[in-house]
């Protein structure tokens, strides 16, 4: 299986294009829903997310002679996503979107927290929503997601440290927008 | 008190938005790249577009030269034509 992967790797940087072409198929079947689930979590748009995919792999499509074997595909393939779905965050107004379809779902009954109203839920969402893209990713992946703040440095191609500011920030930001609002957490 | 208050803010942040759990995407999604690879195969490239273009207009350019510094060469143009 290792031997058939790493074959699988090296026709997709150095094989002919028959081979890259077979090669790249393979990686696509093998990582499409790692690559889906990455997404949705940063976009939480199951439509925004399938789009993303093909994006992702058309740029992965295209990068291949940057590809390094050697710090595997699943990596770089992540790094590559996080970009996409950070370009479609800052491509437009995301607010509206973070407020829908999985966000509005109601939370599991145990999980509700009932002194945090619907209301309050509902106003926060769209606080995070109208927070910087950038600030905005780092926060979900490590405070919504609670993926260790090493992975997240990783996708965001940025030190574990920097990642802790933008977090700090964004924190800072979504807390002064909610007190604007006369919602103090 | 500010720590206590980090932790307040988080939580409430994630009953706002609670964590993703599909991993799942709803259906195969090769196809639609496939639609993309071969939409962009079929579109001529622009690199190869914007070549001759340059090709073209140095080509007309030197022509153009030519007719001016020569004019006795417009027949034999016309000929060639």
């Amino acid at each position: 299986m290792g031997n058939e992967v790493s074959d699988v790797l090296h026709d997709f940087r150095h094989g002919s294009a028959d081979r890259f072409e077979a090669a790249f198929e393979t990686l696509f079947q093998m990582h499409q829903r790692a690559v889906y689930g990455w997404i949705l979590r940063i976009t939480r748009n199951p439509a925004a997310a399938e789009e993303l995919v093909v994006e992702s792999f058309w740029r992965i499509h295209q990068a291949r002679t940057r590809f390094d074997p050697m710090q595997g595909f699943e990596g770089w393939a992540r790094r590559i996503a996080t970009r996409a779905a950070l370009d479609w965050l800052r491509s437009a107004k995301r607010e509206a979107v973070v407020s829908l379809e999985l966000c509005t779902e109601p939370a599991a009954p145990a999980s509700v927290d009932p002194a945090i109203n619907a209301e309050i839920r509902s106003k926060t969402a769209l606080a995070f929503g109208r927070l910087p893209p950038k600030l905005r990713i780092a926060a979900t992946l490590a405070v919504i997601e609670e993926l260790p703040h090493k992975e997240v440095a990783e996708a965001l191609g940025i030190s574990v440290t920097a990642v802790k500011v933008r977090i700090f920030r964004a924190l800072r930001l979504l807390r002064k927008d909610l007190e604007k609002q006369g919602i103090r957490p | 008190m500010k720590n206590h208050d980090e932790n307040g803010l988080q939580e409430q942040l994630r009953q706002a938005l609670p964590p993703v759990n599909a991993e799942l995407p709803p259906r195969d999604l090769w196809p639609m790249m496939q639609r993309r690879l071969n939409a962009k195969a079929e579109q001529p490239s622009a690199k190869a577009f914007s070549g001759w273009a340059v090709f073209d207009g140095a080509l007309l350019a030197g022509l153009v030269t030519l007719v001016v510094i020569f004019p006795a060469s417009i027949p034999l143009l016309l000929y060639y034509l």
